[in-house]
């Protein structure tokens, strides 16, 4: 993966270089970008990169750079790549550039649920959302008479049917990698169950009714996984559906058009893509927002023309060239099969991913003391009390919370 | 030489040492006591955020950073004593895990959990790698002239990788099917998961380590063993003595500056044992020290660190050196001043 970035920062320099093809005009103002290196940001760099002048760096490590990076006067990017967690830092340091005006001049074509507004004001265009959804083995399911899963006591059964009949020794995957990983999925579990992750004041709130039940659930999963989750991250997910190893896995819709790839996919056509199972109040998942944003040390010149290239390279052609690479947000995304998960999930009612300065304490707290759970070393209230005093010290140094 | 010229010469590599060593030092050890955080205010904002066809608003109140007319967050910073020293060794549940004699408690706590393993790392690759790296040096000695060159590069390799690739190697030929793994199962018939529990994953750092630093042992063994006294050598084999009896008493004893030499860079080596487990992705199992001020020092996704407890982490860190190279250098002192 790094290498691949590294690869397609280097082709990209080049690309830039290089003449270019299809783009409406030609952009005059030397820009730089810096945004996270999937798919889907080089689909959308690579249409910026056609107008000229452009270069972009696309950075798994983008988030620790790009505090700093916006922070310089003048800005040494001009266009950032955030998501919805992401964004917290630039936006708390006054690093951004409202984008009203200059939405009203070139952003006609934009859909009123792109505009990420904060107090009123437009702070950053998304381009796409993703979500953790549930993906299972179609053929493998029917095989056994099993009805799709809707909530993890389904999957759970489903688990034990699989197992029982022989057919896979590990019938679910899970993103359970210690740190941000297996935090995600027990804020996956909790907002699901409903719970609420803060009282007044920035106070910690997880060690209760819900916080336990997300994570029983959690170590019931463990039971029909491969011994090693803790180490087990998206793609290593990903590479287990595609060998054929797991039925079921909650996994991020992004790695959708992986599970029909027939160049590494075994299972090709063979996915189903369904809701995110659902808790007690709501599905076992989080909204997350992938969008632009413009640094506020810059030149209105450079803003304008900033903009005008973001919205090339966000435009209809584009989407239509990457339709299946991510679940844009676009008139001219037609979603299709590999789309219906994240968007079945979002109408059952998931919810956003609450991001803010405490939730980056409380998720890294979580993503530590998590597996002392599932490898048994504590129960549930001790660990969920340890992990509420974890985030207090931090919290406290960080200035969240008064002593 | 006159004061002069040794100043001139001595004045350079003072002055970077003083720069690059002592002002960094000094500058953790401050921020140690101190805590540096933005003030901020609560605020009620209203955000929007996607959905699939509507947008989500949400009004909220939020902590804000304050911001100075410049646009600059506003930060305090306040002398906090022992503070994050005591986040970080966590004394009070510490004090009571050990009084309650709960090993197990004792080792959920993130500082203790971290020391008990940097300390075994250490103190069980040390042995191990002085025995391999004698064990190859004799070998290389013992090795006909004309394939000595190709021996030596072939045992150096280890040293040469760099240890984060050496560490993701090895992660990936155990890892889940690993090449190695399924080598095993096929062997051994049965399911075998080395990342599902703490006590292979650490065999498997140690192994990895002593196979990693050997060498460099071995090269300095073998530079010492060209300086073994002949003589004494052959006087031994002519009072008949074995192999072992001139390993020991001629050749280790000869040695023995050198032996201290590597385990004193070992020990402070592996006391910052660290690539192990970012390679292996361990840290739901194993921590180290090293790990721990890593941990403390990353932002998070909304970009707060634990600067003061990550220094406090490192300055622990470096007593915990200091302390253990107490002994090695202490022989050396002693044979410094028997020396005269």
């Amino acid at each position: 993966m790094k290498l691949k970035t590294i690869l397609m920062a280097g082709a990209m320099s080049f690309a830039a270089a290089a003449a270019w093809a299809d783009c409406a005009y030609e952009n005059e103002v030397p820009l730089k970008s810096l945004s996270a290196g999937f798919e889907a940001w080089k689909a959308v760099t690579d249409a910026m990169a056609e107008c000229g002048n452009f270069s972009a760096s696309l950075d798994q490590e983008f988030r620790e750079k790009q505090p700093e990076a916006f922070a310089a006067n003048p800005a040494l990017y001009q266009i950032g790549g955030v998501a919805n967690e992401t964004m917290i830092p630039l936006l708390n340091a006054g690093s951004l550039r409202p984008l009203d005006d200059l939405v009203e001049k070139y952003g006609q074509d934009l859909l009123p649920n792109q505009l990420i507004k904060v107090d009123g004001k437009i702070m950053a265009i998304a381009m796409m959302v993703n979500a953790q959804h549930l993906m299972y083995r179609s053929d493998v399911l029917a095989d056994l008479g099993i009805e799709e899963p809707k909530t993890y006591d389904d999957v759970l059964v489903a688990a034990a049917k699989i197992k029982e009949a022989g057919v896979m020794n590990y019938p679910i995957g899970g993103t359970f990698k210690t740190g941000w990983n297996l935090a995600q999925e027990f804020v996956n579990m909790y907002m699901g169950e409903g719970g609420e992750f803060f009282g007044e004041g920035n106070q910690p709130s997880i060690n209760n009714e819900q916080g336990v039940k997300a994570l029983e659930t959690m170590k019931a999963m463990t039971e029909f996984m491969d011994p090693e989750y803790l180490v087990s991250d998206s793609t290593y997910v990903q590479q287990q559906f595609q060998q054929g190893k797991i039925a079921m896995a909650n996994l991020w819709a992004s790695r959708a058009a992986a599970m029909n790839d027939e160049t590494e996919s075994q299972v090709v056509g063979k996915v189903t893509m369904a809701s995110a199972p659902m808790g007690a109040a709501a599905p076992s998942t989080t909204i997350w927002w992938d969008g632009v944003v413009l640094a506020a040390n810059m030149s209105d010149e450079e803003a304008d023309a900033a903009f005008r290239l973001v919205m090339e390279g966000m435009d209809g052609e584009m989407v239509s060239a990457n339709n299946d690479v991510a679940v844009w947000l676009s008139p001219a995304y037609t979603p299709g099969d590999l789309a219906a998960g994240a968007a079945a999930s979002a109408e059952n009612g998931a919810k956003a991913y609450p991001a803010s300065a405490p939730m980056g304490v409380l998720h890294s707290a979580l993503g530590n003391g998590l597996a002392d759970y599932l490898t048994g070393a504590k129960d549930a209230q001790t660990t969920l009390a340890d992990i509420e005093a974890e985030y207090l010290t931090a919290a406290k140094e960080a200035g969240l919370i008064n002593n | 030489m006159n004061f002069r010229t040794f100043a001139a010469f001595v004045g350079p590599s003072v002055f970077m040492m003083l720069l690059f060593i002592a002002f960094p030092l000094v500058s953790v050890f401050k921020q140690s006591f101190y805590v540096t955080q933005p003030l901020y205010e609560s605020v009620e904002i209203e955000t929007c955020t996607p959905g699939f066809l509507t947008q989500t608003c949400v009004t909220e109140t939020v902590s804000q950073p304050q911001l100075d007319e410049e646009g600059k967050i506003i930060t305090q910073t306040q002398f906090v004593g022992w503070e994050s020293y005591r986040n970080v060794l966590e004394p009070e549940r510490a004090w009571r895990a050990i009084s309650d004699g709960n090993w197990n408690v004792l080792s959920t706590i993130n500082f203790w959990k971290a020391l008990r393993f940097t300390l075994t790392f250490t103190l069980i690759t040390l042995p191990l790698v002085i025995v391999c790296g004698l064990g190859i040096a004799v070998m290389i000695n013992n090795a006909a002239q004309a394939i000595r060159g190709p021996v030596i590069f072939i045992s150096l390799l280890p040293f040469i990788i760099t240890p984060v690739i050496g560490v993701l190697s090895v992660n990936w030929l155990f890892r889940g099917d690993g090449i190695l793994t399924a080598l095993l199962e096929w062997w051994l018939n049965r399911d075998i998961a080395l990342f599902a529990q703490a006590w292979t994953i650490e065999i498997l750092m140690m192994l990895y380590r002593v196979w990693h630093v050997a060498p460099f042992a071995a090269i300095v063994f073998y530079a010492g063993l060209q300086t073994v006294n002949q003589d004494s050598l052959e006087s031994a084999v002519i009072d008949g003595a074995t192999r072992w009896q001139r390993m020991k008493y001629i050749v280790i004893p000869h040695l023995m500056p050198l032996i201290i030499f590597v385990s004193m860079i070992h020990l402070m080596d592996s006391y910052r044992v660290f690539e192990e487990i970012v390679g292996f992705a361990s840290q739901g199992y194993v921590i180290s020290l090293q790990w721990l001020t890593y941990d403390f020092l990353v932002p998070d996704q909304a970009g707060n660190r634990s600067i003061s407890r990550a220094s406090a982490s490192a300055m622990l860190t470096m007593i915990g050196i200091a302390i253990l190279l107490i002994f090695p250098l202490r022989r050396t002192w002693r044979d410094h001043k028997g020396g005269h």
